[in-house]
Formats: C-alpha cells, structure tokens, sequence
C-alpha cells in the first residue's frame, strides 16, 4: 500500500471524504476516484455506471465499484444530472487502477455550483488522510 | 496499521514489506494480500504459470509415540485405515490426507492434513492460530502415551503453485528425476523433525519437507523448513521461478483461487455449526451403505442425528460480489430466505459463454471459443435449510444489492491439482 507522500494527489482539481475527485470543466463537473482510493481496493474489475439523464444528491450513492476484495460504493460529491458515464471503464475496468484522473467515471451538471467549492483542496484532503 | 504492532510476523515479514505488499490481518498474522502486480495478475499466474505464497502462519504440529493411531482415528474424521486412493487403502509414511477435528457435538474444531511421518508418527497442518487449541484438544482425548509438539514458531511454510512448479523445483533438487518421479497428489517427502530420518535436502543443503499438496486447485507443492532457512529458500523459488512468469502472490489470490476451486476455509464455510450436507462429505468415514460409519469417531453420533443443513457451492454471471454482513442473504426465486452466505469473492479466470464456465486454462478442444475473454465470475459457498439442486437459481441479496447466482457442483473447470506428474514434469 502506498505512503500518504508517494499518493498522486493533482492540486488543480477538488476532493470529497469518501476519496472521490471532481474537476470543473466549464458547467459541467467530472467525477472519478482519487489515487488513495484505487490503492486501497486494490484491482478494480467491475464498475456499475448510472444511466445517463438520471440525478443523484450530493453524497447519494450513484454506482459501485468492484475489487477483488470488496464492493465499494461512489458517492456523488455535488447534487446534479449524470450527462455522460465513461462507458469505456464497463470494458477495461482496471483503467481505474492505471491512471485513476485520465479515467473518469461521469459527468455531472450540478445544480449547485456552490457545492464544488466546499470540497476539499488537495492539502485539506492529505490531512484527513493523515487524521 | 498500528494494530499491526501486535500481530505476529512470519519469517518472511520484511521481505514483504520490501517489496511493497499490501498487508493485512489474517489469523493473528500481519499477512500480504497482494503485492505490486496485484490479485488479478497473482490469480492469473497460478493458473498458467505459477506463483509463490507465504503460508508461515499456518500452524504445524507432530503427533507421535505409542497410541497416536488409535488418537487419530477417535479425533480425526477419516478412517487413516481406508483413506488412501481409488482403493481406499491405510494411510502410509510419506501420504497425507485432509479432514477435519470435530468437537463431541459434532461441529467443525478446524480441518488439519495429516501426514504419515512413520510409525505412529504423524505430522498435522492446521490453521493459522489454532495450534494450542487443536494440541488442547488431542490432549483431552488422549490416554496417554503420546507426545504432542506445536512446531508452528520454529517452522516456516511456502506454497509453489501453478502448472510450472514442477520445472521450477526440478533446477534446485539434486536428484529431481528420483524425488518428483512418482510424487502422486498427497504424497510427500523429507522429515524436518527430530528424529527424522527421510531427510530431503535442496541442492544448497536446507532440509525441506516437499508435500504436493495446496490450496489452489492447481498443480503444486507445500515447502516446510526451519524458520531460519525459510527467507532464503523464499528467494531461491523466486529467483528459480522467474524465467517461467512465477509471481509472489497474496492472500486474497490465494482465497479467490481456493474458492474457485471448492475448497473450504476453516471457520467460515465449515465452523461452529453441525458439519452437514457439504461438497466435502468425501471427509467422513461413510460406510459402504452410506448411512453409518466405518469406525467410531468423536462428534460421529451427532452428525448421524442433528439436524444438518445444506452447503453448496455457487457461481454468479459477471464478477459482480455481495459484500457479507449481518444483513446478507440467501433467497430462492421467489425472493424468500433460504439461508446464508459463507463466502462470496471472484474467480477472474473463469467466464461463462451462454450458460457454460469456461476457464482460461481449458483448452480450445473442449470447447474454449478462441476469442474467450475470462471476465470473472463471482462464487463461493452459501448454507441453506434446505436441499438445492445443481443449475438451481438463487439471488445474493445485501441492502439493495441483488445478484442471481447458480448452484454448482463444480465451479473453476480445467484444474491441475491433480494432473499426473509425468505430464507436468514437461509442460
């Protein structure tokens, strides 16, 4: 298992507590799941995707994630509308574990842009990693 | 991890830790789930190739001196006089056999494989942690007579495994033509013991005891040595493996392997309950009616009397698992509960094409199509109260989660455990 230092952490994108990532690309929002959290499952080889056009709330759980030890739940960090799903990850699920930021998991137009920035910066998500 | 502080370590705990495994808890060992290359790749390479796995935490006993057959056939679930092979005939110096210990109420104390040493001297595997309580046990229902030893700190065990093991043992062993020639499945070699005669030595000197015997379902060996030999010998398979793909694998290949291959684990798919109707009603000592047995046995009267449920082996459709908790459950068709889930992980060597499992390792003259991809397929055992047949349908349920799972006899096709050595020596 990674050291919380050798995790990759991008500074320029927002994260959530349960180790999601969300980048602002113009009024749409993209989701996928930090390096910690592919570290942590270990192999990914099986991923669940919403349906496009479907609405989750913040913190609503909108797909799983399978590893070889466990099912994970992801968790929509920002209330809003799924307008596109990676559908390449259904195929090549472990695109996750190879490069968790290239690789993201949905779209999202939030219906509260507010609640993007009260994600966590890079430093604020290292320090709860580190508790 | 800094419960990890208190576990106990094996011999090979930095060595892991250098190469960056993943650790966890396991039986009171802090353990490696993975290394770098990851569960898949580990699981994949024991099929096709092969793979190296720290089983040190395993707990190894002897059992030995005048009485100690008598003990075993009271304690110990086969009959060690009709055991061995198609025949059934006794167990003898250098085979081993599995079955379990039972309580008197007939629940499951551990399974254990128990190897003839020599006369009235056996050797006896358990699980991790539970070698007090199985020499406890022995002891209990011993007259006397016996010496009981737990070798378990001073031991180390490694697992060679996969369809290459054989190629790789052969450069280490000075005679491997004369040792690996007539090494049948649960057979073994060499006594680490004192008093041992039958000494087994690898080409640089270190002492091993080699069983072809795993948890895999594949074709293989179990190494025991002295815990002083046990690192270098862990670097020599490896160093010996690596022209043939060998990886060091992890706990977690090691239970999707098993489960795929229909093995139970110990306190979780065979435990504290009655020992019932399971895949592995070939452990007790029917007789040849099949309503009674062979030989008396402690917990024998309550298996032929309790109320003994069901255990069967499942496979679901794509590589999809329900997560076991308090909550989780077994339902038939019409969504009532049937029973409960004892293990659910994924077998990512195997897929299914229409309704047929096929694995990575079957060949395309048996139907493989040649664009098979193994996708993986959840399976595992579930229990229920009542009787299910093979194809029978069942939904997985935890919270909102539902998967349509089949009952199986069979779940990975195509294993090697049991493949004759002469075609393994040479693949």
């Amino acid at each position: 298992m990674k050291e919380i230092d050798e995790l990759n952490l991008p500074g320029d994108i927002y994260y959530s507590k349960e180790h999601e990532w969300a980048a602002k690309e113009g009024d749409i929002i993209r989701i996928g799941i930090s390096d910690y959290a592919q570290d942590q499952l270990g192999d990914i080889v099986f991923v669940e995707l919403p349906e496009t056009g479907s609405s989750f709330e913040r913190d609503e759980e909108f797909g799983t994630l399978e590893s070889v030890k466990a099912v994970s739940e992801i968790y929509l960090p920002v209330s809003g509308e799924i307008v596109a799903v990676n559908s390449e990850l259904e195929d090549a699920p472990e695109l996750l574990n190879e490069d968790p930021y290239a690789n993201w998991i949905v779209e999202v137009r939030p219906t509260d842009i507010d609640q993007y920035d009260e994600l966590l910066s890079k430093d604020d998500y290292v320090a709860m990693l580190k508790g | 991890m800094t419960e990890a502080k208190q576990l106990k370590t094996t011999a090979l705990h930095s060595s892991h830790l250098t190469h960056d495994a993943n650790m966890a808890e396991f039986g009171g060992y802090d353990m490696p789930l993975w290394y770098p290359s990851g569960t898949k790749a580990e699981h994949l390479a024991v099929i096709s190739r092969a793979g190296l796995f720290d089983t040190s935490h395993m707990a190894v006993l002897t059992l030995e001196g005048r009485g100690a057959f008598e003990l075993l056939q009271y304690s110990f679930t086969r009959d060690l006089l009709h055991c061995q092979g198609k025949s059934n005939t006794p167990l003898s110096a250098g085979s081993s056999v599995y079955g379990l210990f039972l309580r008197s109420d007939g629940t499951v104390l551990d399974d254990a494989i128990i190897g003839q040493l020599g006369a009235e001297r056996y050797m006896i595997v358990v699980n991790s942690s539970m070698g007090a309580a199985v020499s406890a046990h022995l002891r209990e229902l011993s007259e006397g007579g016996v010496t009981i030893t737990d070798y378990t700190d001073e031991l180390g065990k490694i697992d060679l495994q996969g369809p290459a093991s054989a190629r790789i043992l052969h450069s280490l062993l000075s005679d491997p033509e004369q040792v690996l020639a007539d090494m049948g499945y649960f057979t073994f070699k060499g006594d680490i013991f004192p008093g041992g005669s039958a000494a087994l030595r690898l080409k640089d000197g270190t002492s091993v005891v080699l069983s072809r015997t795993g948890y895999t379902g594949e074709f293989g060996f179990e190494l025991f040595a002295e815990k002083a030999d046990i690192l270098h010998l862990w670097d020599t398979l490896l160093g010996a493996g690596e022209p043939y793909g060998l990886l060091p694998c992890g706990l977690a290949a090691r239970d999707s392997l098993r489960a795929g291959a229909m093995l139970p684990l110990s306190h979780q798919d065979i435990g504290d309950w009655l020992f019932g109707h399971t895949p592995w009603s070939f452990v007790l000592p029917w007789d040849q009616k099949g309503d009674g047995w062979t030989k008396t046995f402690i917990g024998g009267e309550q298996l032929l009397q309790g109320k003994r449920d069901y255990t069967y082996g499942f496979a679901g459709y794509d590589p999809r698992k329900i997560t076991i908790s308090s909550t989780s459950e077994v339902q038939d068709g019409h969504g009532r509960p049937i029973g409960t889930i004892l293990t659910c992980t994924t077998d990512m060597a195997i897929g299914r094409v229409g309704e047929h499992i096929f694995s990575i390792a079957t060949p395309t003259s048996k139907g493989r199509p040649d664009s098979f991809q193994a996708r993986g397929l959840s399976c595992g055992f579930v229990r229920v109260g009542r009787p299910c047949e093979p194809g029978e349908k069942v939904w997985l349920v935890e919270g909102k989660r539902k998967l349509t799972v089949e009952i199986r006899k069979n779940i990975r096709p195509d294993r090697t455990a049991r493949a004759p050595m002469a075609r393994m020596r040479n693949r």
